[in-house]
């Protein structure tokens, strides 16, 4: 068969009704494998990315059961249903699994499932990689609940600040089991960062130039560089801490040199930026829904990507604000405090963007856009109390008080919790082809709004009246028993509408009306395919000439035709300016990547208990990647470059 | 406002000052809090005004003239928000400024120690015999600053009486200071910040700040060493405490007793709290803490002690005299 | 595979991960109220710092602690804190006998380790009856243990946040108990 044909370019309106007999071959091959088989060597990006997502969503319901006890325990001064040890090891269990298992990947997810769809191509750059990321993940957040129930949950804290953690103040496995927690998931989430950057680089429709990314797309482009330069930090932290620990070495030991605050400037370089790991994807999804909801493209495109990337900058500058308590100068400290409010700007300007663009367009007020303006109301508050916390002296007041705790939720389930339900509503269709309940999710939103409230606001008064953070009760006599009583009160009304979203999914996914292409009227690529989409994504590779390419061709959009169906095959194109540059062999699917995600959790994981783990994880690895990389033949034949017209 | 709450659990809010650091952080709370809600309301109003507004049917979404309008508003905003935030910071660090300068003369010097799960209070003077050591407790005279001098024996921890000061944290092998002053006299709660292990939700200490002659007075009462009791009963307890295993951790000036592993006892009966400000001084409190401290704060290294009654009389006899 | 050995896979399988369990669980357990009865008798006043004729200790009861980490640190603490180290150093010894040797004078059972700090031996380690508790004695007894390197790894401690004189309990080499007839070195 003749393979190579150049790309040939379609008049417009092709898209949907391709021969079938070109639908065929496409099928036949990308189609999943049957079985338990196909479903664990899978490596197409929606299926991946459909299970980091349920996986995730399970994490945020046992970290928000952890939540819930806490809170009972909280209702009452001196209750009783946790005692301290259970209490440090539920508070550290719910912080790791909300930013470690839950947050940064389901973000991660997130992208992964629509990143390749909005920008029109078939597959993630390193499917295998990918796979291997999501087992590695999932490994990782059984190892810590598998110890959990053990009872050997980590009790420092999601922060594990030495000495505390360290080898003298934490006996056992505990804080190990957190260090190694870390590992797995900085791998997971590196791993998704680097498919993001190449996909988003070189995989784009022809014609998509960078000008013309969706804002999703930038705001994943942007998060991933962001965790390509935050994780190691983390990554060199936590080694650091497993080493001090396993083979006592002094990296945290002042008495032979070590440095205690050594540990929050690594963190915090690491933990600061995590909050924005998450935030940046966040806005991308307000958006999204943003434009769709008003029928017109956001407001101020330049402004939107440029805030993006000043937020991901300065994110890197504001990690000393986490430390004004242990004595940093004061000028040194300023600078952070100044860097501390400039973050604000960028925030700032995105939401006049996003009220500009509401105001101009036509609002249609779904569950979606209900969850944007959500998140808005929500967000201000905790935007405002960062700015507040940025200044020293009152800093100093709140700080590790349970002002701070509603500070952070606020911007963590305001500002990120929030526009990603709403995107759940949002895409959900698009998924499953199904869609979801708008009256249950009314209720999911409202529940949700009020419940988020009675939590959360009444902690800021609990701060001023002197209540420190991570403290497992407190006496009657200090009178923060009612306003702890309506808070825990408010996490029921949450856990309430979280059990309605649930409800809305399951309701949905049996009897939900169908989903057309693109059943909200949306402007990008990926309402131009099934829903839900093949496995191939699309039959032809759409040609792209503006920012809005559903809205410029409401007709059909143009298409370009010339890729092998007969096997696996993706576009390459350039950089910049996306044009069509090569065409690019695509893996099959794989055991693989199974193998060696197996191969590293037994790495990680017997690490904790003996050094031999080195020697013996590292010839595991290597044999799981050596069976990777074998070659086979027709599948890594070299890419042809495409002729290109001069 | 100023909270002179004498009673336990003493005062403990953001929001009432009665020292100058404490002022100006709460200086700063007022201008930010209103510019907040102010702020608020306007991004909120132009939010539900752009959402909610009337709408004529064949309003076009986007035209030139419109959009440089909405250009010029966001740019506006943006330059607004900017210039409120600079005010803020010019604010903050002029503010900072004062909080760290100097203290003024002849302040008091203490060495406050953390350790899982107390604070250890030491006096400094030019005189070393004439230190104080105590525990969970600082005694201090209203109008005169205090230098803090901040040590951990193991974790870090983190000192931070509301009314008076902010936050300051106890690093192991790290030196940290800061100084703090009480306007007015009362009861000042302080709360350990900074997460430290079981019992970091119950290591409390109390501010005391006092008259300066009644100051002057608990100190020198304070520099005393425990007088050897007369009455037979305190007699016995005095006993029991040098033959048990109390010495093992606790120190009495004045007798054999030395060991500076838990709280310095020689002056327990003046303190209003034991176990960190848990729990009010009474003989009924300390025989529930002495035989059982595992009920009261589960994980704290104080060991149970099977005393039998009597003795148990007579130790919390002894105990009582040690004012 | 062949069904035999799936079922024997399906039978093992589960009760190794029940003894992981079960040590897990053990090694990570923090009992914080550990009486009665195991802190034992009620606390011997004495009244003199003059040793009363024979022993005539209550039986105690006990506590296994060989395979919990917490109580072993806790007995670390305890070691440093009641100044053990004064006279056996780090467990190299100096005025007192290494106790991170093989040798063992009055025996290397936790039993006899009890005896011995809660009875004192001649030539100087004085008795601690009646100035600790059981559990505390039980403790300290398991952290000599891990000296040399009898405990498991993963029970063991790990370095402490003081100068390093010594290689952590963790990573002690096991130290085959021998009985020792050597006289203490204090003459």
């Amino acid at each position: 068969m003749s393979i190579t044909t150049p790309l040939v370019p379609h008049e417009p309106g092709r898209t949907s009704e391709p021969p079938a007999e070109v639908v065929g071959r496409l099928e036949e091959t990308w189609r999943h494998r049957p079985g338990f088989w196909g479903w664990v060597c899978s490596v197409e990006h929606k299926s991946i990315a459909t299970r980091y997502i349920i996986t995730a969503v399970v994490f945020f319901i046992l970290g928000g059961i952890e939540a819930a006890v806490m809170r009972a325990q909280l209702a009452r001064p001196e209750n009783g249903v946790l005692g301290p040890d259970a209490y440090n090891q539920f508070f550290t269990m719910h912080g790791s699994t909300m930013m470690f298992l839950f947050a940064v990947p389901v973000m991660d997810a997130m992208g992964l499932y629509l990143v390749p769809l909005m920008i029109g191509t078939r597959n993630v750059a390193f499917p295998r990689l990918n796979a291997y990321g999501y087992w590695v993940y999932l490994f990782g957040g059984l190892f810590l609940y598998v110890m959990f129930f053990l009872n050997t949950g980590p009790d420092v804290g999601w922060f594990a600040y030495v000495p505390l953690a360290g080898p003298e103040f934490t006996p056992g496995k505990r804080a190990d089991v957190w260090a190694q927690l870390v590992t797995f998931t900085e791998v997971s989430a590196l791993v998704a960062s680097v498919e993001m950057i190449v996909t988003i680089f070189k995989q784009r429709a022809p014609g998509m130039t960078l000008g013309r990314l969706p804002l999703f797309v930038w705001a994943m482009l942007v998060q991933s560089f962001m965790v390509l330069f935050a994780m190691p930090w983390v990554a060199t932290a936590s080694q650091f801490l497993a080493m001090d620990r396993l083979i006592a070495t002094h990296f945290f030991n002042p008495a032979e040199g070590g440095d205690a605050l050594l540990w929050q400037h690594l963190f915090w370089f690491f933990g600061h930026p995590e909050v924005y790991i998450i935030f940046v994807p966040a806005l991308g999804f307000v958006s999204m829904i943003v434009s769709t909801f008003t029928r017109r493209q956001v407001f101020g495109y330049p402004a939107m990507v440029l805030s993006l990337v000043a937020t991901a900058f300065l994110g890197f500058g504001l990690w000393v604000h986490h430390m004004f308590a242990t004595g940093v100068p004061q000028l040194g400290a300023s600078f952070f405090t100044a860097a501390s409010m400039m973050i604000a700007i960028p925030s700032g300007v995105q939401i006049f963007c996003w009220v500009a663009t509401i105001w101009s367009g036509r609002p249609r007020f779904t569950t979606p856009f209900l969850f944007v303006l959500g998140f808005v109301a929500l967000f201000l508050i905790g935007g405002f109390t960062g700015v507040m916390v940025a200044s020293i002296p009152f800093d100093l007041q709140v700080h590790d008080t349970y002002f701070v705790v509603a500070h952070f939720h606020y911007v963590l389930i305001g500002g990120a919790v929030f526009p990603l339900f709403g995107a759940f509503y949002y895409w959900f269709p698009k998924a499953t082809g199904r869609m979801l309940d708008e009256r249950l999710g009314r209720w999911n939103f409202w529940l949700f709004f009020i419940g988020m409230n009675l939590t959360f606001f009444p902690m800021h008064q609990l701060g001023f009246e002197g209540m420190p953070r991570r403290v497992y009760t407190y006496l009657a006599a200090t009178g923060w028993g009612d306003l702890n009583l309506l808070a825990s009160a408010g996490a029921v009304v949450i856990a309430a509408s979280v059990l309605v979203f649930l409800v809305n999914v399951a309701r949905s996914l049996r009897s939900g009306a169908r989903a057309g292409e693109n059943p909200w009227g949306a402007e990008s690529l990926e309402w131009a395919t099934a829903s839900p989409p093949r496995p191939y994504n699309f039959a032809y590779i759409p040609v792209v000439d503006g920012r809005a390419p559903l809205w410029e061709h409401p007709e059909g959009l143009p298409v370009v035709e010339g890729l092998r169906t007969d096997v696996r095959e993706v576009l390459i194109t350039t950089m910049l300016d996306a044009e069509p540059d090569s065409r690019h062999r695509h893996p099959e699917p794989s055991v693989w990547p199974l193998l060696a995600a197996i191969a590293s959790t037994v790495f990680f994981v017997a690490l904790i208990f003996t050094p031999w783990a080195f020697p013996i994880g590292i010839a595991l690895l290597f044999l799981a990647l050596l069976g990777w990389a074998w070659p086979r033949g027709e599948e890594h034949r070299e890419e042809r470059m495409i002729e290109r017209e001069a | 406002m100023l909270q002179a709450v004498t009673q336990f659990p003493g005062a403990h809010s953001v929001l009432a000052p009665a020292g100058p650091q404490a002022r100006m952080a709460e200086s700063l709370w007022n201008p930010m809090y209103a510019v907040s809600i102010v702020v608020y309301i306007l991004v909120m109003g132009a939010l539900f005004w752009a959402a909610f507004r009337r709408r004529r049917a064949d309003e076009p979404a986007v035209t030139p003239e419109r959009e440089r309008t909405l250009r010029r508003v966001v740019t506006g905003a943006t330059v607004a928000t900017t210039i409120v935030l600079f005010v803020f910071l010019v604010l903050n660090v002029s503010v900072g400024r004062a909080v760290t300068a100097h203290p003024g003369e002849n302040p008091i010097q203490l060495l406050v120690t953390g350790h899982q799960w107390w604070w250890e209070v030491q006096y400094r003077d030019s005189v070393p015999q004439r230190w104080v050591t105590t525990a969970n407790e600082i005694h201090v005279p209203v109008g005169r600053p205090v230098v803090v001098e901040l040590r951990s024996s193991d974790v870090i921890h983190s000192i931070w009486p509301p009314n008076l000061s902010g936050k300051h944290d106890l690093i192991p092998g790290n030196e940290n200071s800061f100084w703090f002053q009480a306007d007015s006299a009362g009861v000042y709660r302080t709360e350990c910040a900074e997460f430290c292990g079981h019992q970091h939700a119950k290591m409390s200490l109390l501010v005391v700040a006092q008259h300066p002659d009644s100051f002057a007075q608990w100190l020198t009462q304070q520099r005393d060493t425990a007088r050897t009791p007369t009455d037979t009963l305190a007699l016995k307890g005095r006993a029991v405490f040098l033959g048990s295993s109390c010495v093992m951790c606790h120190a009495v000036a004045g007798t054999p007793a030395g060991s500076r592993i838990g709280p310095d006892l020689t002056h327990l009966a003046s303190r209003a709290t034991i176990a960190a400000g848990t729990l009010p001084n009474t003989p009924g409190n300390l025989a529930g803490w002495i035989v059982d401290p595992q009920r009261i704060k589960p994980g704290v290294l104080m060991p149970p002690n099977q005393l039998d009654p009597e003795q148990l009389q007579a130790l919390l006899a002894y105990l009582e005299t040690l004012r | 595979m062949s069904s035999p050995s799936r079922s024997a896979l399906a039978v093992l399988g589960p009760a190794v991960l029940l003894l992981v369990a079960t040590s897990a669980c053990e090694r990570e357990d923090r009992q914080f109220r550990n009486w009665p009865p195991a802190a034992g008798a009620a606390t011997v006043v004495r009244e003199s710092p003059l040793q009363p004729g024979p022993p005539t200790p209550n039986p105690p009861v006990h506590v296994e602690y060989a395979n919990n980490a917490w109580a072993v640190s806790q007995g670390q603490q305890l070691y440093n804190q009641f100044n053990c180290s004064g006279c056996h150093f780090q467990g190299g010894g100096g005025i007192g006998p290494p106790l991170m040797d093989s040798q063992w004078i009055y025996g290397s059972a936790p039993q006899n380790i009890f005896e011995t700090i809660m009875e004192g031996r001649p030539n100087g380690m004085p008795s601690f009856r009646g100035r600790l508790g059981n559990d505390q004695v039980w403790k300290l007894v398991y952290y000599v243990r891990s000296m040399s390197g009898l405990l498991p790894k993963d029970v063991a401690p790990g370095r402490t946040d003081n100068m390093q004189v010594r290689p952590q309990e963790q990573a002690t080499k096991k130290a085959v108990p021998v009985q020792s007839f050597t006289p203490p070195t204090s003459e």
